[in-house]
């Protein structure tokens, strides 16, 4: 089993954020960061598979300025063998250049699977793993909430707006992970030792033209204060009058 | 050509709402640079029949391709299909940024090589761009995005517009697949859809949520009980709720879970967590119960009542009752 999983540095969401001087990000002083949660959840799943096929090589892939060196330590004290870093001055809002600098440096490498999170927490595109898979000429399967492999093909369960899906696929293939496939493991303090031992390979990010750019960030109206109407089922009547009169839902 | 493409979305032989929601932001975009919108319906054969619906909506041309191939969602036949389509002259495409939209959408883009503002909660037309609202960080911020180029492709978070009737008698025309919907790698083998008659969390109007203060999965019924005294009501939950296996994991609501804007959110002994608050902070109306009063949900509930929800919900849920009754 050789498997990619792309890993993103994101700030950490409960972070208070304010709007950066040049007013199309956020501003990064004091923010505490971390591996977007869905993508720890694919290094979870690339891990389990290389143990399971008793063999193979799990492949850490960011793209980044050097502070996502951060995250990629962690995804190779989690257990991942190998590291790449592809170099960017920051990380692009742009999906689909980041896809292509993944794409770039994936294609022709022999990939069993290349794993990616549903969506990072901070863009939140939800994109990067199916335009890889199209620019490799992958099957892909997005938001999976279960997989099995047996033989080559791959079984996934998805969920959609009521209802869930049950897909099957051909290996190799492209995955992008929804929470509930797995609860990923914490470093161990030998994986975190052995971490730093493993090399991280740098290369510059091809990232191609820019189609999407952010022109504009802004906090979202504030929402009015809470108010405490009252308490225990007496506050009833006076909930439902509300309701009824003031926000007119009922 | 000023034309617009919107990918109508259809299960199980039925359109989704979202497919009229992005029939009417195609209709915005085509309408402030006087073109047609064309809705693409895909699905077995006889869902030719539902394309009458998308005029209702204001699609102009309804290009419909039917196959056997289609009657299950097949997103690489789709995206196969659509990015021809879009080849032949568009300068937009509307996606819902549902979970079958998200998985179409960026595999249009990237074999186009286009531009996709992707879960936009609006979009507008700047001169020859693309300009929407995209909520990042979990909603905390919102982006202003722009796409450049022809086709600029954007997917509309559900619930996020109100589809909006312009009628008119479309003009049908049938299509070909492009190449053998049957030759797809990926394959869906089955769709499990819940219960019958159960609204979903994206269409409902109003949510009724509960926590771990419901202390164990029979206790929901009281949610439930709630829920259908508004008559037109889902029900959703925590992440401790699905962890535990109290609810299933389609009803999670948060960060990692769905994102909704019901008018009328009532949290039911939920704490507000950040990564809770993520997903419902777009309700109009919150209400929460919670015997805690010093619970962080209360700092965003417009109506909160401080109290055990074994005495308050039944209480509420019978005023609900007659109030809906009398009303
Ligand atoms: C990466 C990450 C992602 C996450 N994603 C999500 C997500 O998508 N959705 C989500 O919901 N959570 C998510 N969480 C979990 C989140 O942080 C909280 O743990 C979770 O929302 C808490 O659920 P709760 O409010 O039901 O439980 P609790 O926090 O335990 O709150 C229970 C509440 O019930 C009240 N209560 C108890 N008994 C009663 C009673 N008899 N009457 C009235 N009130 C009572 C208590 O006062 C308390 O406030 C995520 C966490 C992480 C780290
Ligand atoms: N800068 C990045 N470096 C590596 N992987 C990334 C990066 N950005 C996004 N990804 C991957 O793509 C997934 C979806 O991201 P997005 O499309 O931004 O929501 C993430 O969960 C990651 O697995």
């Amino acid at each position: 089993m050789k498997i990619a999983v792309c890993v993103k540095r994101v700030p950490d969401m409960e972070a208070r954020f304010k709007i950066a001087a040049d007013g199309t990000s956020i501003d990064e002083t004091g923010l505490k960061f971390d591996m977007n949660d869905f993508d720890s959840w694919a290094v979870e799943a690339a891990l389990q598979l290389k143990e399971k096929a008793g063999q193979g090589e799990v492949t850490v892939l960011s793209v980044g300025p050097d502070a996502v060196q951060e995250t990629i330590r962690k995804a190779l004290s989690m257990g991942a063998d190998r590291a790449v870093q592809l170099k960017t001055d920051r990380i692009p809002f742009d999906g689909f250049a980041i896809a292509r600098a993944i794409s770039a440096e994936l294609s022709g490498g022999g990939y069993d699977l290349v794993l990616f999170g549903k969506q990072s927490a901070d863009s939140s595109n939800g994109v990067v793993g199916a335009m890889v898979a199209e620019l490799l000429g992958l099957p892909c399967v997005t938001a999976i909430r279960s997989l099995d492999i047996q033989n080559g093909t791959g079984r996934a369960e998805r969920s959609l707006e009521g209802a869930d899906e049950v897909v099957e696929f051909p290996l190799p293939a492209v995955l992008t992970i929804d929470e509930g496939l797995n609860q990923a493991r914490y470093p161990s303090l030998k994986g975190i030792m052995a971490a730093k031992k493993k090399p991280i390979e740098q290369k510059p990010a091809q990232l191609g033209d820019v189609t999407v750019t952010v022109s504009a960030m802004e906090m979202p109206p504030e929402r009015a204060a809470g108010r405490i109407i009252g308490e225990g089922a007496g506050a009833v009547p006076e909930l439902v009058r509300l309701l009824q009169t003031e926000a007119k839902v009922l | 050509m000023p034309n617009v493409l919107a990918f109508a979305e259809a299960r199980s032989g039925s359109l989704r709402k979202v497919a009229f929601e992005a029939v009417t932001a195609a209709r915005q975009i085509a309408d402030a640079r006087g073109g047609e919108v064309h809705a693409v319906l895909v699905g077995a054969p006889g869902i030719a029949a539902r394309a009458a619906e998308l005029g209702q909506y204001g699609a102009d041309v309804v290009v419909v391709v039917e196959h056997a191939g289609f009657a299950q969602y097949n997103p690489e036949a789709t995206a196969a299909l659509l990015a021809e389509r879009l080849g032949s002259g568009y300068d937009a495409a509307v996606f819902s940024a549902s979970a079958q939209g998200k998985d179409l959408a960026p595999r249009v883009a990237a074999k186009l090589g286009v531009g996709l503002a992707s879960d936009v909660v609006d979009v507008r037309v700047d001169g020859d761009a693309l300009v929407a609202t995209h909520p990042v960080n979990i909603g905390k911020v919102m982006a202003t995005v722009r796409v450049a180029g022809s086709p600029a492709l954007v997917s509309i978070r559900p619930a996020a517009i109100t589809a909006a009737p312009a009628p008119r008698e479309a003009r049908v025309e049938t299509a070909q697949p492009s190449g053998d919907p049957g030759a797809s790698r990926v394959k869906v083998v089955e769709l499990r859809e819940g219960g019958k008659g159960t609204l979903d969390l994206g269409e409902a109007q109003v949510i009724v949520s509960g926590g771990r203060g419901l202390k164990s999965k029979e206790n929901f019924s009281l949610v439930e009980g709630l829920a259908s005294a508004f008559g037109n009501a889902a029900v959703g939950a925590t992440r401790a709720v699905t962890d535990d296996g109290w609810r299933p994991h389609t009803e999670q609501i948060g960060q990692t879970g769905r994102t909704v804007s019901p008018n009328l959110y009532i949290a039911v002994g939920i704490s507000g967590a950040i990564q809770h608050l993520a997903g419902l902070r777009t309700s109009k109306t919150i209400v929460a119960i919670n015997k805690d009063k010093d619970a962080p949900i209360f700092r965003i509930a417009d109506y909160g009542i401080v109290g055990d929800v074994f005495e308050v919900v039944p209480a509420l849920t019978e005023a609900v009752r007659e109030a809906r009754k009398n009303g």
